[in-house]
């Protein structure tokens, strides 16, 4: 091998651990997640028969996985909106002048605690909130709110909005922590030239502080959809994806199929279809990055 | 000596050592994964003190990977997709048809001839197309939990024996009580509340749930009665709030913190609720039968099954280390520190230590027959949550009929047995 061989190959042998990593821990169950969407069912069958796409054209007619879209884009949509009004609203509180450096500090630490806790946490914390006995019914039969306690979990009508509640919750912070960022390093100069030309604040946050956030704020969105849409722990430690199916989602979905029904290839089909649709997420992501640089 | 001759030697002598160590392999190096959640629930350090016995007697190394209930199930079904399941594991009935069907986990049967071991001596063995795959260790009952101190601040003197006289009590708790009467858990994260505290009540009148291995939820007249009965709680409103979110813990939770009257649960949670409410007043009861019905009751039987992965490469010991439990020592001592009953039928407990509640629970177990038409079930646990979903739509009106629920549950149920 002579040494401008050398010289060209150096770099990719410096890449090669990432390398062989991603396609042990990426590239590899990728593949065999695809391959077995393909299948009657594997796993549970050992001499699995190739069906092509007809899981795709089973899961695509099955009623309850629709439902299980739309419980998915409900959830998606209300939880992204929210974090975002929250987000900003508190990164706006803890970036005001009007407020001392330490006790920006103090609240910056208490509103991103449920960044901290573990999914678990959340859905053990939230039980216990929301439950017929806990503290929240307590007062809201104190306040007459209401004249009898509030299932939140149990009830069909409202368990969906309350496990969105409980996201919301745990996924603010990332916003708030990411735009306070950002606002940090908006220039006090854009802000004084705004005051100069008249604007009043609500001029400037449109017009100054939404435009300077807005690569941050277009990350932030695509992440959160990408982190969402897989959101699994927290909708199975609460509600299961009950009551029936109220509360749903695809990756409930995929795990019941997988983990309950052992139907692994029509898990594996709700499986590629969500990684479609966070790969063409992706793509926008990459896209948008890039247009950035 | 060149560079080639010198790479040589080395080669060779490091692969003479690899052989070396290979052909002193010996039981003594031989480490089994026991993959359970009894370690968990046992007194502390408990287990691995069963273990090292094993471990004296044959050099073979324990080790175990204890886990809560749900995390085990998770790891052993993900151990069974990709064949990586620990040597022993830990079953729940629920589960066997399935890993038994998938290749999973070994036949039992196979290496029980093997070994000419003696299987006259297990009080039970679960099987798949006529093998065994996995074998009882321990069994738990299902007895009626009962808060006395509810019952007497509403002014019940009698603990209940039929349905009407259940239904009377539930009443006189809804009017001069805060708490409530009866539970069901049907949380669909896990939807055993259908084989625990539903179907308890049909088995305990002599009812089932299956006809020679089938579903038989349609034309069952004593089924559709037990759906009746929980519909008229449920409207009544002797039900703790929230059921169909709550999970056997948060019922567990109610009854000790006395708000729920009545609750039915394994005797394995006795320590627990011992431990957590030394002040609770209660006691067990045998379940309610219908009014008309005088027979023999069925009672609701969960157990500690054990197994062995088929992708165990130590086979032959595994085997070994499973007899070695269900020996009638230590199957014994096994049982009697899991407040259960031995799966070993020539084990004798010393139960004298055990809280005296236990041994009444004892006889109540002995008056009447084991009965877990879940267990070796195909899918068993979304058998449970198709007829979890079910009865809550009926609860909520959207059924109209019990044949109806009864109908689509049957429905949901032959695709899987199929």
């Amino acid at each position: 091998m002579n040494a401008k061989t050398k010289k060209k190959l150096l770099p990719y042998g410096y890449l090669l651990p990432t390398i062989i990593l991603m396609l042990i821990l990426l590239v590899i169950p990728i593949l065999m997640v695809i391959d077995y969407s393909l299948y009657d069912n594997v796993i549970a069958n050992k001499n699995p028969i190739f069906v092509g796409l007809s899981n795709y054209a089973s899961v695509l007619k099955d009623s309850a996985f629709w439902t299980a879209v739309s419980h998915t884009l409900f959830f998606v949509i209300v939880s992204i909106v929210a974090h975002m009004f929250i987000g900003m609203l508190f990164a706006m509180l803890l970036n005001t002048r009007y407020l001392s450096s330490r006790t920006k500090g103090i609240f910056r630490t208490i509103y991103a605690l449920p960044w901290m806790f573990t999914a678990s946490v959340i859905a053990i914390t939230w039980r216990m909130l929301l439950d017929p006995n806990g503290v929240l019914n307590y007062f809201i039969l104190f306040f007459h709110l209401s004249e009898e306690k509030v299932t939140f979990l149990a009830s069909r009508e409202i368990a969906l909005q309350s496990v969105t509640l409980i996201n919301i919750w745990s996924g603010y912070p990332f916003y708030m922590i990411s735009i306070l960022a950002g606002l940090q390093g908006i220039s006090p100069d854009l802000y004084e030239a705004a005051a100069l030309d008249g604007a009043d604040s609500v001029h400037s946050f449109f017009g100054v502080t939404i435009p300077q956030l807005k690569p941050i704020l277009i990350s932030l969105v695509m992440l959160d959809f990408v982190w969402t849409l897989q959101q699994f722990a927290l909708i199975w430690m609460t509600t299961g994806g009950g009551p029936v199916n109220a509360t749903e989602t695809v990756s409930t979905w995929i795990y019941k199929q997988g983990f309950t029904k052992f139907q692994y290839s029509t898990a594996s089909t709700g499986a590629v279809i969500l990684l479609i649709v966070c790969t063409i997420i992706g793509i926008f992501y990459v896209r948008h990055q890039r247009a950035e640089e | 000596m060149t560079g080639w001759a010198k790479k040589l030697i080395v080669v060779t002598t490091v692969a003479a050592m690899a052989a070396g160590m290979a052909v002193s392999a010996s039981a003594d190096d031989v480490t089994l994964e026991f993959q359970q959640w009894w370690g968990v629930e046992l007194p502390d350090g408990a287990l691995q003190e069963l273990c090292d016995g094993f471990t004296e007697e044959t050099g073979v190394a324990i080790e175990l990977l204890s886990n809560p209930y749900a995390d085990t199930k998770t790891q052993v079904a993900a151990g069974a997709a990709t064949g990586t399941m620990a040597d022993v594991v830990g079953l729940d009935g629920s589960w066997v048809y399935d890993f038994a069907k998938q290749g999973a986990i070994a036949n039992l049967s196979e290496l029980m001839e093997a070994d000419g071991y003696d299987d006259s001596q297990l009080s039970d063995q679960i099987t798949y197309e006529g093998s065994t795959y996995m074998i009882p260790v321990v069994n738990f009952a299902y007895p009626l939990y009962v808060n006395l101190d509810i019952l007497e601040a509403a002014g019940v003197k009698d603990i209940p024996a039929t349905w009407s006289e259940f239904l009377d009590v539930c009443a006189k708790i809804e009017e001069n009580t805060d708490a409530a009467a009866y539970c069901i858990p049907l949380n669909t994260e896990a939807p055993n509340g259908i084989q625990n505290q539903f179907s308890t009540w049909l088995w305990a009148s002599g009812g089932n749930l299956l006809s020679e291995g089938k579903p038989a939820l349609t034309d069952n007249e004593l089924l559709v009665d037990v759906v009746e009965l929980f519909k008229e709680m449920k409207d009544s409103g002797y039900f703790s709030d929230g059921v169909e979110a709550l999970m056997e813990q948060d019922m567990v939770n109610e009854f000790e913190n006395g708000r729920l009257a009545f609750m039915v649960d394994g005797i394995s949670h006795l320590t627990t609720i011992k431990n957590e409410s030394p002040d609770l007043n209660f006691t067990y009861a045998p379940m309610p039968k219908k009014d008309d019905y005088d027979g023999e009751s069925g009672m609701d039987v969960a157990n500690w099954g054990i197994g062995i992965a088929e992708n165990c490469e130590h086979k032959e010991e595994a085997m070994a280390f499973i007899e070695y439990l269900m020996s009638p020592e230590i199957n014994a001592k096994l049982a009697q520190l899991a407040n259960a009953f031995p799966g070993n039928s020539n084990a004798e407990p010393d139960y004298s230590e055990n809280d005296e509640r236990f041994l009444q629970a004892f006889e109540i177990f002995q008056n009447g027959y084991a009965i877990n038409e879940f267990t070796g079930a195909p899918t068993a646990e979304d058998l449970m949550r198709s007829m979890n979903e079910q009865l809550i739509l009926y609860f909520d009106g959207d059924t109209e009929t019990p044949e109806d629920m009864l109908a689509a549950t049957q429905e949901a149920w032959e695709a899987a047995y199929n």
